[in-house]
């Protein structure tokens, strides 16, 4: 069982750190459309493995954030990434494998995942006669 | 929705819409009586009687960029599918209540899934609302509230990944802890 030590030492440790997250303005946010669309297609698990591998990398300036349904439904699960001082990239169909892939290249080298993205998606729609 | 916390996730959208500063999510199981019930009460504007008696209807929706509205009424579409029972009540200005009574012994009653991921999800992304969750089984009482877990942080912001992560787990072990989510 987790105690409210544990919690303690993560306060404590975070305080210590010079991170500290308070201005998390400097680095990448993410927007994880979270409408009935959404949810249904899985962007809880999306929005928490985003989290959880900028954890795991230790990224502390970046932001997860929600919005509603961003309009796409069919390519839900979506997240929108936003770097600072670049446009947003959205990026689509997402899944635990495709987020490790976002932040080890986009977020962590800025280098967009072109494949994932909503223009890729759409263009390859639209070589096959669309859907 | 493919479980019961996903649906707990959706409907909790409604209530930030509705700017609540606090939301109660409470589940009672009673393995004997083959019941789960869960409530989402929020303290956000609420609704007139009007507004109320139109929300389960899909083609209802307050958002202007369409026309159809299905988090509610896909709900109580899958309360009622499994013989349970689906109530809203509401007061404006004060509120608004969800009540879903799940049977859990029918073929179509989704199971609970996974409340540490939907509470998880639910804090981080509205670190300025308050959530109580309650969860009690035969077992015992599984009783959160962000406000302990805030006043303990002492500044230290709530979406902090690594906090996130000691409340997703402390959920789960807690659920663990009274067997909750076990149906039979």
């Amino acid at each position: 069982m987790k105690s409210l030590k544990e919690l303690e030492e993560i306060r404590n440790r975070t305080l210590d750190s010079v991170g500290l997250r308070k201005d998390r303005s400097s680095g990448a946010r993410v927007v994880v459309g979270m409408g009935t669309c959404g949810i249904a297609s899985g962007a809880r698990s999306i929005l928490l493995s985003f989290m959880e591998e900028a954890r795991v990398r230790n990224i502390t300036d970046m932001t997860v954030v929600q919005t509603g349904c961003i309009g796409a439904c069919r390519l839900e699960p979506m997240a929108e990434v936003f770097m600072p001082g670049s446009e947003k990239v959205t990026y689509v169909n997402l899944t635990t494998e495709k987020v490790r892939r976002i932040i080890s290249e986009h977020v962590v080298n800025s280098k967009i995942v072109d494949e994932y993205t909503i223009g890729a998606a759409v263009g390859d729609a639209a070589e096959q006669g669309g859907n | 929705m493919e479980d019961i916390s996903l649906f707990v996730l959706d409907l909790v959208q409604n209530s930030i819409a509705a700017e609540a500063t606090k939301v109660i999510i409470e589940i009672i199981e009673c393995k004997q009586n083959k019941r789960l019930s869960l409530t989402i009460q929020d303290d956000g504007k609420g609704m007139d009687e009007h507004l109320v008696s139109k929300v389960t209807d899909p083609f209802y929706t307050t958002r202007t960029t369409r026309k159809v509205g299905l988090g509610l009424p896909m709900a109580k579409a899958s309360v009622q599918g499994c013989g349970g029972s689906f109530a809203i009540s509401s007061r404006k200005g004060e509120g608004t209540k969800v009540t879903m009574i799940f049977k859990t012994n029918h073929f179509d009653c989704p199971p609970l899934g996974s409340m540490d991921q939907t509470l998880a999800a639910l804090i981080s992304t509205n670190i300025n609302v308050d959530f109580v969750y309650k969860h009690s089984t035969q077992k015992g009482t599984l009783d959160f509230d962000t406000r302990v877990i805030k006043s303990e942080l002492r500044g230290v912001r709530i979406d902090v990944f690594e906090v996130i992560e000691w409340i997703r787990s402390y959920i789960k072990d807690g659920i663990n802890e009274i067997d909750g989510g076990i149906i039979s």
